[in-house]
């Protein structure tokens, strides 16, 4: 908009005021972040009598030097990447030639085959039945029941649908003529021009799948298999009922706060390092997928 | 007894999957997955009309009709979740849903790009850290000795408040948490809708001497009502879902009496408990109802969406 450079004293004013709210805003948003991260660094001693604000007081690393000393700790984040890794994949894979079935125009029952997969969206027999269902499967406690049991999203499949449906028909013309099959036309030229709508359904699949507790915790007893998030869960649950945990009460180098804040710091960098990524396709997919039907 | 029509048909469907095989062997995978973990579930909520065994399986226990609905209707903590259902949606509505608006509104009224991008990078950050953490750092700093919310209290002269065990406190904060983690993220929606305002219409009111705060107003919002009307609808057909994941994060048995909701409910009576087919009824009733509300919201914003976008 070039003719934003005409504007008056008033104008000058609103959008001064505008930053300013905004920058109150991003610094709110921020400011927890630094605060847990002050405090990861900060001494046990500090943190207990609430002396971190901003900055970290006594700065120190023995949090993290406790927290990575706990062989649990590298259990759960192996476990965090297998579980992230693998469902990933096996998401893409059901995914992928699915949505590309569905935006065929010949695909018979068509309309039948999309509704399956919207009611889903819109319906679903809730917790107790899911969970009998996958302890019938005989898939408690398993790497393969989280792996496959949330591999697929009815959003994520209608996402990619609608991109793959977006795509001209005269792209795979010239391969069709070449005597191309289904699959060569869906790998050789939907999947290549696809790529922004792919990473955006793989985004969203790391995302879900680095941060999923909730049925982690369910469906996890076996520690062994427990990602990071349940580790998380477990140590700020335990650690805050045992008031006296330090490892001296009157110079305590770490508290229960600081490990917990160092925990809090070490799973959150991963996230932290993909979200460029995520941040360049994640707008394009949400407008996507909002498209439904 | 075929009719020659009936035939040709099958004729037809026979030279079909002839040469479009390849199609249905790539939808088999989805259809049998969707089948296994979403539908199979589905039939399996007859044990909300069963009492259920786990010897006896699914199909063998016998029924009950509506027995655990009778006791559902009647059980006061799960009236208590279903009114805290309702009314943390209601709150997190009223609250939560002007904020995303207020701020894409703002965003579009940064003219530096470079101030504009930062601070777009980190109010969508949140959504993307998961719960865990979330509620982590939520329970640090409410903490009663060490958190800094106690801390910038006393500054004031102000008790020391163990927050997290306060009946009162549970919603503000829930509900707190829940727009500083998503008004960022959600502004996406709305951002997209003012990028798709004609030029053409500010130019004018420009050349007509109209102020930025005029033209937010006359141009901007009503240009961009349609997305908001839409957003509401949506967000209304969801009032039953309430980031559950969160209250159970968060709650602990001193505050079930404001925290307690419909899901948290049934993931005690179920799966803690262990009294699979009452948790179930409970399940099936907020199914049902969660179903009827976004069917309506669907409708009613295809209805609007028709009228008065196209």
């Amino acid at each position: 908009m070039t003719n934003m450079n005409l504007y008056s004293r008033g104008d000058k004013l609103f959008v001064i005021i505008n930053m300013v709210l905004i920058g109150l805003f991003t610094i709110s948003t921020l400011y927890p972040f630094i605060y847990i991260t002050s405090l990861a660094f900060s001494t046990g001693f500090e943190a207990r009598a609430g002396n971190v604000v901003l900055t970290p007081v006594g700065f120190t690393i023995e949090a993290f030097k406790y927290v990575l000393a706990d062989p649990q700790f590298w259990v759960s984040y192996k476990n965090t990447f297998i579980y992230t890794i693998g469902g990933t994949l096996m998401s893409l894979a059901f995914i992928i030639p699915g949505a590309y079935a569905l935006s065929r125009p010949q695909l018979y029952g068509r309309r039948f085959w999309n509704l399956l997969v919207a009611f889903t969206m819109w319906f679903n027999a809730g917790l107790i039945p899911f969970f009998l269902n996958m302890r019938d499967l005989g898939l408690l406690d398993s790497y393969f029941g989280i792996i496959i049991g949330f591999a697929v999203s009815g959003f994520n499949v209608i996402l990619l649908r609608n991109f793959f449906e977006s795509v001209p028909q005269s792209f795979e013309e010239a391969a069709r003529m070449d005597g191309a099959n289904e699959f060569q036309v869906l790998w050789k030229v939907y999947m290549p021009l696809s790529k922004p709508a792919i990473a955006t359904v793989a985004l969203f699949c790391i995302v879900s799948r680095w941060n999923g507790f909730f049925w982690a915790m369910i469906l996890l007893q076996d520690e062994d298999k427990i990602p990071l998030q349940v580790f998380l869960r477990h140590t700020i649950s335990t650690l805050s009922d045992d008031q006296e945990f330090g490892n001296s009460l009157l110079d305590a180098s770490y508290s229960f706060e600081t490990v917990s804040a160092a925990i809090i710091v070490c799973s959150i960098i991963p996230v932290l390092i993909i979200y460029p990524f995520i941040q360049k396709y994640f707008e394009k997919g949400i407008l996507l997928g909002g498209v439904k039907e | 007894m075929s009719s020659p029509s009936t035939s040709s048909k099958l004729e037809r469907f026979g030279e079909h999957m002839r040469r479009e095989w390849q199609l249905y062997v790539m939808l088999l995978p989805l259809v049998i997955w969707l089948f296994v973990f979403l539908y199979k579930p589905m039939y399996g909520l007859q044990i909300a009309f069963k009492d259920y065994s786990i010897f006896r399986g699914v199909s063998g226990s016998p029924w009950v009709g509506f027995e655990h609905f009778e006791r559902l209707f009647t059980n006061d903590q799960f009236l208590r979740a279903l009114k805290n259902t309702v009314v943390i949606s209601f709150y997190s509505l009223v609250f939560g849903f002007p904020m995303p608006i207020i701020l894409a509104l703002m965003f579009n009224e940064v003219l530096n790009r470079m101030f504009k991008k930062t601070s777009q990078t980190i109010v969508y950050l949140p959504h993307f850290i998961s719960s865990v953490i979330i509620a982590g750092i939520v329970i640090t700093a409410f903490s009663p000795s060490a958190g800094i919310v106690n801390t910038v209290m006393g500054w004031f002269g102000l008790e020391p408040i163990y927050f997290l065990t306060k009946p009162e406190w549970f919603r503000p904060i829930f509900i707190g948490t829940g727009i500083w983690q998503e008004s960022g993220f959600q502004s996406i929606v709305y951002l997209a809708a003012i990028a798709g305002v004609s030029p053409t219409l500010y130019e004018s009111a420009v050349v007509d001497g109209a102020s930025r705060w005029q033209m937010m107003w006359k141009i901007t919002i009503p240009s961009i009502l349609p997305t908001i009307i839409i957003m509401l609808i949506i967000r209304i057909g969801n009032i039953l879902e309430v980031s559950f994941e969160m209250v159970i994060l968060l709650y602990q048995p001193a505050t079930y009496e404001t925290a307690d909701v419909v899901n948290s409910y049934i993931f005690r009576q179920g799966i803690q408990a262990g009294q699979y087919d009452f948790a179930a009824a409970a399940g099936l009733f907020n199914a049902v109802i969660a179903f009827a509300l976004v069917m309506a919201a669907n409708t009613i914003s295809k209805r609007y969406s028709r009228t008065s976008l196209w």
